[in-house]
């Protein structure tokens, strides 16, 4: 177990400088399918409530789709599925994005959580009070800058709560890309335990690490809705 | 399965059960049905091999259910804990009064009570045990997408398109179980909700 610990501490934090690996890896594949997953939802979940009729039929589409289906099976037409297409192979550019492993997992992942967050935007959006659009349009506010100025502060505040889930569920689904060769925690978790079959302290460290990230999430999002939703009533 | 997880969501004995589900719901599901999984068949093989016996496999359909019903049974003992905590005190209270007996007034008063409020989280839990389901194959069990990797294998189509084909394929099955599931969740909270005036949508 000592021998383990030994071996492996450095692949399961940081790995080294030209082949991250382990806690950074999952951290990096976290954060960058958030924030790109994120800035996707926003016009999204803008048109999925406001946009023209065809345009909302073809966001629900996809988010029904992308919520409909298990994140492991996108991320393994991504990663196979459309890899082996020779129209694919035969494209340089392309070829080269979908040979690289980590490339297929950061995109199927920002794809699922984009289409996640896009519903539950478009929840908060609705659920925005009518007295507030009222009095907004009524000195003078109209389109853009109403969304902009009025809706999308008030919808992004009440949707925190539920967006702090969202990243939660996309910090454990990170977990997958093990499957694909991304080396992240899991991965070199299996390593450790193939090396030294020891499953349950291999295992057991990738369970208190994902634990431990889980709580400085939560912690961290405590503290921002504490910032941010001070105006809103405490319910819970 | 369902029955598995709902059967070991039942016992909530404070302490143990806040650090059950604490535990189990702060750590992605893979990650715990791979430490289950190995652990366990190295134990036993252990146990096994300390007592002088043959060594065990442990049936892997038996195993990713019970792992599965292991974690998800923490996420429905949380959703079930909100639901009996939802139902008014003085419901219970005056059941007591008329004398009904623990057990009545858990099936008579407060089940169908607590259904209402417990059938948005069941079915959310459900869908997301739905596609769990897919993680299984990694630890070996021969469910769809084992079926169509072995399919992949079998077959060889001009242009590479068969990998891209059976794996759609797997994707619209899971596509259909959980629209169809969506159905039968509405139609449930439709008949919990009998007598209660429906929010407008």
């Amino acid at each position: 177990m000592i021998d383990l610990i030994k071996q492996y501490w450095q692949p399961f934090l940081w790995g080294s400088p030209n082949h991250i690996s382990g806690l950074a890896m999952t951290l990096w594949l976290t954060v960058v399918s958030c924030v790109l997953g994120f800035a996707l939802s926003l016009p999204l979940s803008v048109a999925r409530v406001a946009g023209p009729p065809l345009i909302r039929w073809l966001v629900r589409a996809f988010t029904f789709v992308f919520r409909g289906t298990p994140l492991y099976v996108q991320l393994l037409i991504i990663y196979s599925g459309i890899y082996r297409l020779e129209l694919v192979r035969n494209t340089a550019g392309i070829n080269a994005f979908f040979k690289d492993a980590l490339n297929c997992t950061l995109l199927a992942f920002t794809i699922n959580t984009c289409a996640y967050v896009t519903e539950l935007l478009a929840g908060a959006i609705k659920a925005t009070p009518r007295g507030e659009l009222e009095a907004a349009r009524s000195i003078g506010f109209a389109g853009l800058n109403l969304y902009r100025r009025i809706v999308l502060p008030s919808a992004l505040r009440r949707a925190l709560p539920a967006y702090s889930n969202e990243v939660i569920l996309t910090l454990h689904a990170t977990s997958l890309a093990s499957a694909v060769t991304v080396p992240d925690i899991l991965k070199v978790a299996r390593d450790a335990d193939a090396d030294y079959y020891l499953p349950f302290v291999a295992f057991g460290i990738a369970a208190i690490l994902y634990a431990s990230l889980t709580m400085i999430f939560i912690t961290l999002f405590r503290k921002a809705e504490q910032k941010w939703l001070q105006h809103l009533p405490a319910s819970t | 399965m369902g029955a598995a997880s709902r059967l070991s969501s039942h016992r909530w004995l404070t302490i143990p059960g806040t650090i059950y589900t604490t535990l189990v719901r702060s750590v992605p599901d893979l990650v715990l049905m791979l430490l289950l999984y190995y652990s366990v068949q190295n134990w036993v093989n252990l146990l096994t091999d300390a007592l002088g016996q043959p060594q065990i496999e442990i049936d892997p359909f038996l195993a990713g259910v019970s792992v599965l019903g292991f974690i998800y049974g923490a996420y429905f003992t949380e959703t079930l804990r909100g639901a009996v905590r939802a139902v008014p005190r003085g419901q219970l209270e005056a059941a007591a009064a008329f004398g009904l007996g623990p057990w009545q007034i858990f099936w008579r008063i407060l089940f169908p009570q607590m259904m209402r409020f417990a059938l948005p989280g069941i079915s959310n839990n459900w869908q997301v045990i739905l596609k769990a389901t897919a993680l299984v194959s990694i630890i070996g069990l021969p469910e769809v997408i084992y079926a169509a990797q072995a399919a992949i294998k079998g077959s060889n189509w001009p242009g590479g398109a068969h990998v891209l084909f059976y794996l759609s394929a797997v994707a619209l099955l899971y596509l259909g179980l959980t629209t169809l599931s969506n159905f039968l969740f509405a139609y449930l909270e439709k008949r919990f909700a009998a007598g209660f005036e429906q929010l407008a949508r």
